[in-house]
């Protein structure tokens, strides 16, 4: 079952708008990254879909109920969401205990919290910090650490913001892998980035946000195709791309790869 | 006069058991943007502390060899003294924000009152920087209450304000989208263009590649290479490093393996326009 957002609009207390209206369907074990400039909406939609917070108007539904009619703990349950600064999240003196918390919180059965927990510190690759203070530990492992004890839950969805802020080539290639792990369990993943290298070499579904609402929503060679999008979501392409485009070799290209074919 | 001069620099902090620096022989001239790049716990952080004297000074720990800051002994500098010379931004905005301050405008002000600055003076530089960034939205809101990607604008407004000709700068764009993050570089361009040095960690290697003079690897606390910006990216000790090359010279890297090569390895966007421009020319001559 997908979560969908029908003209789904958010309006902060004071009456600011944070969203204008979003349409928007995310299916079982999708994966997909919404892109734009900050303030255009992205946290904000991705806060409806885990129920964070509520649409001010039209609908938002979790596998087929309307978020409105749920809690915010039964939705997080489906829905679970990597913050995009760990220290929001982390709290536990200890990166196991951390992890193990929302088990022992739901009285799972040993062997299920076990199994669970195991899965989660290989896929994130955190296991020699077992016994570390997450606060003693470098930014990017304390990022990894956080989508661990999001992971051990039983999402079906996972929320992640900027997770590539401040990895290194290294903590790239592990986020990846964990990415390749998550879409073979059948999990679907949103991420809101800015890293546009990132979005290319991962994702084949990208929605580009401006002003409250979505402006494009495809597969990558489409969104990046268009100049008007890019240039309202205040997003960019490739270099590479963008020489291939300047030069008119190609107004499609996407990868350093197809740039690579198209220089004579 | 050099602004760092490091000989045989081993630093370990007193809670560990292996040095975060080793073997550390490094020049780093004034007037210049001096990159440094390596993985996450290469040392890139304790090296922009140790410029800075919060390494020894502030995280204890057992330092050898030698340390000049701008001619003169680390160990002899005032530690007060050295943080007004040299700016400083962290890589984490949300510890290098005061939390004492009601508004931006105020928290942006705060390293000038501390100096002294004339009140007059304090306003106009704070509200040039504050232009510069693009942040006018923000100067009468809550610090306490920022997003991580305006917190890094106004740590970073914060420093650019107290105008040091040093300014150590660790990761300044991690949480920001990219027109953030190109204000930040066009402001860091400007700083080196009046003559400021500056010394700039950032994973961004593309960026790096277009605005940093010279550049240090780092790979588990030691030097893996350093130069000139150019023939580090164009070295394989950063492959060996796992650090990643900007764009551009990936695609030389690639022509290169099919027997394609570019005449000379781009590091720029403009390069690498020019280099492909050329061989479009050449492949119509040829027809």
């Amino acid at each position: 079952m997908p979560i969908e957002l029908y003209r789904a609009a958010f309006a902060y207390p004071d009456g600011s708008p944070a969203l204008s209206s979003v349409t928007l369907r995310v299916g079982d074990g999708e994966r997909l990254a919404i892109v734009g400039q900050n303030g255009a909406g992205k946290t904000t939609t991705v806060k409806l879909m885990n129920g964070l917070l509520k649409p001010t108007h039209g609908e938002v539904r979790v596998d087929g109920v309307l978020t409105t009619d749920r809690t915010t703990a039964q939705i997080a349950r489906i829905v679970g969401y990597v913050f995009q600064n760990p220290d929001d999240q982390l709290f536990a003196s200890d990166v196991r205990t951390e992890i193990e918390y929302l088990p022992r919180h739901l009285g799972w059965p040993d062997e299920m919290r076990t199994e669970r927990v195991e899965r989660a510190i290989d896929i994130t690759g955190i296991r020699p910090h077992l016994d570390a203070n997450p606060k003693d530990l470098p930014m990017a492992i304390r990022k990894f650490v956080a989508i661990a004890a999001v992971l051990v839950g039983a999402c079906r969805y996972i929320v992640l913001d900027e997770p590539t802020a401040g990895l290194d080539a290294r903590g790239l290639d592990l986020l990846r892998s964990m990415l390749d792990h998550l879409r073979d369990d059948g999990t679907a993943v949103v991420t809101i980035t800015h890293d546009m290298r990132f979005v290319i070499d991962t994702f084949d579904r990208v929605v580009a946000m401006a002003d409250g609402t979505v402006i494009a929503d495809g597969r990558c060679a489409d969104v990046f195709a268009d100049d008007e999008v890019l240039h309202r979501a205040r997003i960019k392409r490739l270099i590479v791309a963008q020489i291939a485009r300047d030069l008119e070799l190609s107004r499609t290209a996407l990868t350093v790869d197809d740039v690579v074919a198209l220089v004579p | 006069m050099a602004l760092a001069s490091l000989r045989d620099v081993r630093f370990t902090y007193a809670y560990s058991d292996r040095p975060a620096l080793d073997g550390i022989t490094l020049e780093i001239e004034s007037g210049m943007v001096h990159g440094i790049v390596g993985l996450n716990a290469s040392g890139k952080t304790t090296l922009c502390s140790l410029i800075r004297g919060i390494v020894p000074h502030f995280h204890k720990g057992e330092l050898e060899g030698s340390v000049e800051i701008l001619g003169r002994d680390l160990l002899e500098w005032d530690p007060a003294e050295l943080s007004r010379t040299i700016g400083c931004v962290f890589d984490n905005p949300f510890t290098q924000i005061s939390g004492i301050r009601e508004t931006v405008f105020e928290e942006i002000a705060l390293g000038l009152e501390n100096l002294g600055t004339p009140r007059a003076e304090m306003i106009e530089r704070v509200e040039r920087v504050v232009e510069q960034l693009g942040i006018e939205a923000l100067v009468r809101k809550n610090p306490n209450g920022l997003s991580g990607g305006q917190r890094q604008k106004v740590a970073f407004a914060s420093i650019i304000a107290m105008d040091a000709d040093v300014i150590v700068i660790d990761e300044p764009t991690s949480q920001l989208d990219p027109d953030a993050t190109d204000a930040v570089f066009g402001i860091i361009a400007d700083l080196k263009a009046q003559g400021k040095s500056i010394v700039l960690v950032e994973h961004k290697i593309d960026l790096l590649a277009e605005y940093a003079d010279r550049l240090t690897v780092l790979r588990a606390g030691r030097i893996v290479t350093t130069g000139a910006a150019r023939d580090v990216l164009t070295s394989d000790e950063l492959i060996a490093a796992e650090v990643p090359v900007p764009e551009v010279t990936e695609l030389s890297r690639r022509l290169d393996a099919i027997g394609r090569p570019f005449v000379r390895t781009p590091i720029t966007s403009a390069e690498a326009a020019a280099a492909v421009s050329a061989r479009i020319q050449e492949a119509s001559n040829a027809h």
